[in-house]
């Protein structure tokens, strides 16, 4: 099966974009390098083209019932023009994706799901609609929404140019309704760099004409990872994965996007974990010594293998080796050591909190 | 894009160049824009025995690990140091500063690809 592309892959690839494969999508990887765009959004700003994530549309008078089912943070609590944090979880409390849901009006939401989960979310909706006998219109509107990330410090500026100066005074996580050059567009503050950002919506057809508004550096999936790594923050796929890397988001540190006062799929398992604690945690690992920590390398104590890296790399901001992944709560504390193997070579590395960059973010 | 590929060399599938008068290997200016900022190497030590198209250490860019592979058979004379703390120095000048090793080559050079033969690769 061909991947499918986003709106501007043929003007990426004008730009001598590389491209990559993920969740089915072919997608820029680099435009120009890794290290100048990632110094780019820390410094400046620069614009990430995410039309690979997902956009599932609910509207109707039970849709935030649906919602409510479905994900595990309170979206009845969730005002218009308003985003949250959430987690979409099975009957044992393993995390399936997770999400940013919008309400963008009081009966009409929109969700994020992560590239290439789109259909399956869409499908989970509609199956649950139904059997919760719900009055709720689900449309998978992918297709429809390109999706790009405005991100670093001068991403107000950016935005307030080219949108309109009243967007200066947008509240994170909320979302709002803006002209940008001639189209129709959603405009969040909303953002996976550990920055300042916005993310815009789209309409599919005038993708082009709204990427060219923005006059900064355009940065790929490659820029994208390191900069969510160096802020901690999880990799659908990666960092968990209901087959590969199943956890619950008490272990995947996201308990706060968990509202166990609400009813939904997963909540009597998770009520469960959170009482008696998870048996892993997500953490944080700086190397002490040359190497670069990668998925699935093992995590080492005394004890032999304790857990895997689930993401790593050489942190560009930072200049040191960076991961992130899974050990037992018991050598989950800040400042532990702990090793990394590395080609069959240990390497000393110290648990952190997810989240290296600390009072930056 | 075009890649420079100096006539005088030879070069593995595998993307490493030697040069045959001095002995010295590096990866290609092909190479290094495939891996994009290289912020590690691992190198063999001065008079460990390499072979042919074996092993002798890693590359790693911001975004995968490579493995690097001899161009020939012989004895590591020299190694370059300035890698260890300067890795963006086979992004810069992949055949000048960015040299990983100097080989004493053992026997002929033989197997290996003419910069012509290696541009037809890479296009």
């Amino acid at each position: 099966m061909s991947d499918r592309r986003p709106p501007l892959y043929a003007t990426h690839d004008g730009a001598d974009a590389k491209f990559t494969p993920f969740g089915g999508w072919a997608m820029p990887v680099e435009f120009d390098s890794i290290r100048t765009e990632h110094e780019a959004v820390r410094e400046s700003a620069g614009i990430f083209d995410v039309s690979h994530m997902g956009e599932i549309e609910l509207s109707g008078p039970d849709a935030a019932a649906l919602l409510q089912g479905l994900t595990t943070n309170d979206v009845e609590s969730l005002s218009v023009g308003r985003a949250q944090y959430s987690a979409i979880t099975d009957e044992e409390g393993t995390i399936l994706d997770d999400t940013v849901v919008y309400r963008l009006d009081e009966e009409e939401f929109l969700f994020i799901p992560n590239a290439g989960h789109d259909e399956r979310m869409e499908e989970r909706w509609e199956s649950h609609r139904e059997e919760w006998d719900l009055d709720c219109e689900v449309e998978n509107a992918t297709e429809d929404w390109a999706m790009f990330a405005i991100q670093g410090p001068e991403a107000e500026d950016l935005v307030a140019e080219a949108a309109g100066e009243e967007l200066r005074d947008l509240g994170r996580f909320a979302i709002t309704e803006a002209r940008i050059a001639g189209a129709d567009c959603l405009l969040a503050r909303t953002g996976y760099t550990g920055e300042d950002g916005f993310e815009a919506l789209v309409p599919w057809d005038a993708a082009e004409e709204v990427w060219k508004e923005f006059d900064c550096q355009p940065c790929g999936l490659g820029a994208r990872d390191t900069l969510r790594i160096e802020a901690g923050f999880l990799l659908s796929g990666q960092d968990f994965d209901p087959e590969e890397n199943p956890r619950t988001p008490y272990e995947a540190r996201i308990g706060f996007a968990v509202d166990l006062d609400t009813e939904f799929v997963g909540r009597d398992a998770l009520a469960r974990v959170n009482e008696d604690g998870p048996e892993e945690l997500f953490i944080g690992l700086r190397l002490l010594e040359r190497g670069v920590p990668r998925n699935g390398y093992e995590i080492r104590a005394d004890d032999g293998a304790i857990g895997e890296v689930t993401s790593g790399t050489m942190s560009p901001t930072l200049g040191e080796p960076i991961g992130l992944g899974y050990v037992p709560t018991e050598y989950a504390e800040e400042g532990r050591e702990v090793a990394v193997r590395i080609r069959g070579s240990d390497k000393r590395a110290r648990i952190e909190a997810p989240g290296f960059l600390g009072d930056r973010q | 894009m075009s890649f420079d590929v100096p006539e005088e060399l030879y070069y593995l599938e595998s993307h490493e160049w030697i040069d045959p008068d001095s002995g010295r290997v590096g990866i290609t200016e092909f190479a290094q824009d495939e891996l994009g900022d290289v912020v590690f190497v691992e190198l063999p030590e001065e008079g460990e025995e390499l072979s042919q198209e074996g092993e002798f250490g890693v590359v790693e860019s911001i975004k995968a690990v490579s493995d690097l592979y001899s161009p020939a058979d012989g004895e590591v004379r020299a190694v370059n140091e300035a890698l260890f703390d300067r890795p963006e120095l086979l992004n810069e000048d992949p055949f000048g500063e960015g040299w990983m090793l100097e080989l004493d080559v053992a026997g002929e050079l033989d197997g290996l690809l003419s910069a012509e033969e290696y541009r037809e690769q890479i296009e």
